[in-house]
């Protein structure tokens, strides 16, 4: 090239230039621990590559060291946000491993607490959704109902949050009169409060115009990426755990499946929605049919025996030491078991040797499946479409990295 | 699971794969079927094409370590949501060099679940797009789910756990 010659660009579709944002992985709007590094074209999003595990904590192994009634209060840390869901399905699926009938009096309380739980795991989903589009008066309205389940957990087991709820066999105390008070108490209010959030948003134009056409999937890529779920069923698929594998008595209610049409934000916010008002009418039902009986199974190798058996009774002795020191040995098997949880099929894949500890257990935990879909949806959106799809997904942190 | 739908799904493999199968069992209602290694991929596609079978939903997958027969088993478990009937797909790869197909090219769920096999266990998928550490950080050296891998750091002496045998 001689000198004095300008310099004519060889390329004149010169390669366009994109911008990289970091998205997290400590963004308030993330609710939670994740990172994206975000490809952007001005404010639309072209790729996005997600960084997990910032809260790993390496649960399937722990669980390989643990006694298995030591291993409920790991599964309290997945989806904390409906912890009792996880907690009474890790106590199924030992007694699915043990063979155990369990009284149909537990079954219908297991069913009540569950029920409370999906219903709080929706109102913070729901209630963030509508943070995420500028209404925070649903948000405070809702949460106060959140706190009057947490009082409920309170009564039942002591804890809110990280319940560690039941034992292997049952409940450790029946319900008490408080915690049947306070069950009827949410049962009065929480229409009227889910009646009046449902007015605020559900048909607010704002709000639909947000929402409707934002963040969507199809019901085949859905399936393809084994969604599970609110998600899965806003896409138009009707599985349901509860309905297709019923455990816990739960053939034995009259509830229906909600099912949206296009899987976006707004579908996936009205399967909620609906979810919660049929929790409410599983919870009526259970207990208007809510048998007498015992409130624990017989698995004395399992259930910590009462104190006052323990100090008056040899064999409760030993079997409260057994218990307590995690010497009990488990039969060998292989078994799945799955629950409906808040945020799809939660299942426990346990393999056993015969020994103290599970040989191997894997969670199946359903939003470490679904968010890998995450990058494809938010694809050609823009940045705010991408915070609004991951808070309607329900994405939680402790399930996403275990 | 009935009885019938179990020998719908294992005449299905039959059609083409009598010789990749090398046990057929039911644990705790879970059909199982233990396949070799070599064809997995052509399995799976076959009973998600296969009109008896239908697996099209992968519901999870992951491996086990077992130190004693010196191998590590790949677990999948699928799904057919129309019949309801679930299915379990075991192969079992040497514990030194666990090299199977990825099933990326049959569910794109794989992915992940692929990665966190990989991450855990050291199982290379061939063909998987992006095979590299998802949990765990990426400078790690061990495969930490593999029975050689002791929970605790054994030379830690601030702890006294002879009482308990833990």
């Amino acid at each position: 090239m001689q000198a004095n010659q300008p310099v004519i660009d060889q390329n004149p579709k010169e390669e366009k230039q994109y911008s990289y944002l970091n998205l997290g992985p400590t963004h308030p709007a993330t609710h939670g621990i994740f990172q994206n590094v975000l490809k952007m074209d001005g404010e639309i999003i072209v790729e996005a590559e997600p960084t997990i595990g910032y809260i790993h904590r390496a649960f399937e192994k722990l669980a390989e060291r643990r006694p298995y009634n030591q291993i409920t209060p790991i599964t309290d840390r997945l989806n904390y946000c409906s912890a009792p869901i996880n907690n009474i399905g890790w106590h199924m699926t030992v007694e699915k491993l043990l063979g155990v009938e369990i009284p149909k009096r537990v079954q219908y309380l297991r069913v009540i607490v569950m029920e409370l739980a999906r219903i709080s795991d929706h109102i913070i989903c729901n209630a963030v959704i509508g943070v995420d589009t500028g209404a925070l008066t649903g948000f405070v309205y809702l949460f106060q109902q959140r706190e009057l389940i947490y009082e409920i957990y309170e009564e039942i087991c002591g804890a809110r949050l990280t319940t560690n709820v039941g034992r292997i066999g049952g409940f450790e105390r029946d319900f008490s009169p408080k915690a049947w008070a306070k069950i009827d108490q949410f049962i009065k209010e929480f229409p009227l409060v889910l009646q009046e959030f449902a007015n605020l948003l559900e048909r607010n134009r704002i709000f639909m115009d947000r929402t409707i056409k934002c963040g969507g999937i199809t019901a085949e890529k859905a399936l393809s990426y084994s969604f599970t779920g609110p998600n899965l069923r806003a896409a138009g698929v009707d599985y349901d755990v509860r309905v297709a594998n019923p455990y816990t008595s739960y053939d034995e209610f009259d509830f229906v499946i909600p099912v949206g049409t296009n899987g976006d934000v707004y579908d996936r916010f009205m399967v909620r929605q609906e979810e919660m008002w049929q929790s409410l009418s599983i919870i009526k039902q259970a207990i208007a049919k809510l048998p007498e009986g015992p409130h624990y199974a017989k698995v004395p190798e399992f259930y910590l025996p009462p104190k006052e058996e323990v100090y008056n009774n040899m064999e409760a002795l030993i079997y409260h030491f057994k218990i307590v020191m995690g010497e009990t040995d488990v039969p060998v098997g292989e078994v799945y078991h799955s629950v409906e949880g808040g945020n799809g099929e939660l299942g426990y894949y346990l393999i056993s040797d015969g020994g103290r500890t599970p040989f191997r257990l894997h969670f199946r935990r359903p939003c470490f499946i679904y968010y890998q879909a995450y990058p494809e949806m938010i694809k050609g959106s823009m940045l705010s479409d991408a915070i609004l799809t991951m808070s309607s997904m329900n994405v939680i942190a402790g399930e996403l990295d275990a | 699971m009935e009885i019938s739908e179990q020998e719908k799904i294992t005449a299905a493999l039959n059609e083409k794969y009598e010789d990749q199968i090398l046990r057929i069992e039911t644990l705790y209602d879970f059909l199982t079927i233990t396949v070799k290694s070599e064809k997995i991929i052509e399995v799976i596609q076959h009973l998600y094409k296969h009109p008896h079978t239908k697996f099209q939903f992968l519901t999870t997958m992951c491996a086990v370590h077992y130190p004693d027969l010196n191998q590590i088993a790949v677990v999948y478990q699928l799904h057919n949501l129309v019949s309801n009937n679930r299915l379990r797909l075991k192969i079992y790869l040497p514990a030194e060099n666990p090299v199977t197909p990825t099933l990326t090219t049959v569910f794109p769920a794989a992915n992940w679940m692929e990665r966190e096999t990989y991450d855990f266990y050291g199982v290379t998928f061939t063909g998987h797009p992006q095979l590299k550490r998802i949990l765990n950080v990426e400078d790690m050296i061990i495969f930490p789910l593999r029975k050689e891998y002791p929970l605790e750091d054994q030379t830690r002496e601030d702890k006294n756990d002879t009482m308990f045998g833990r």
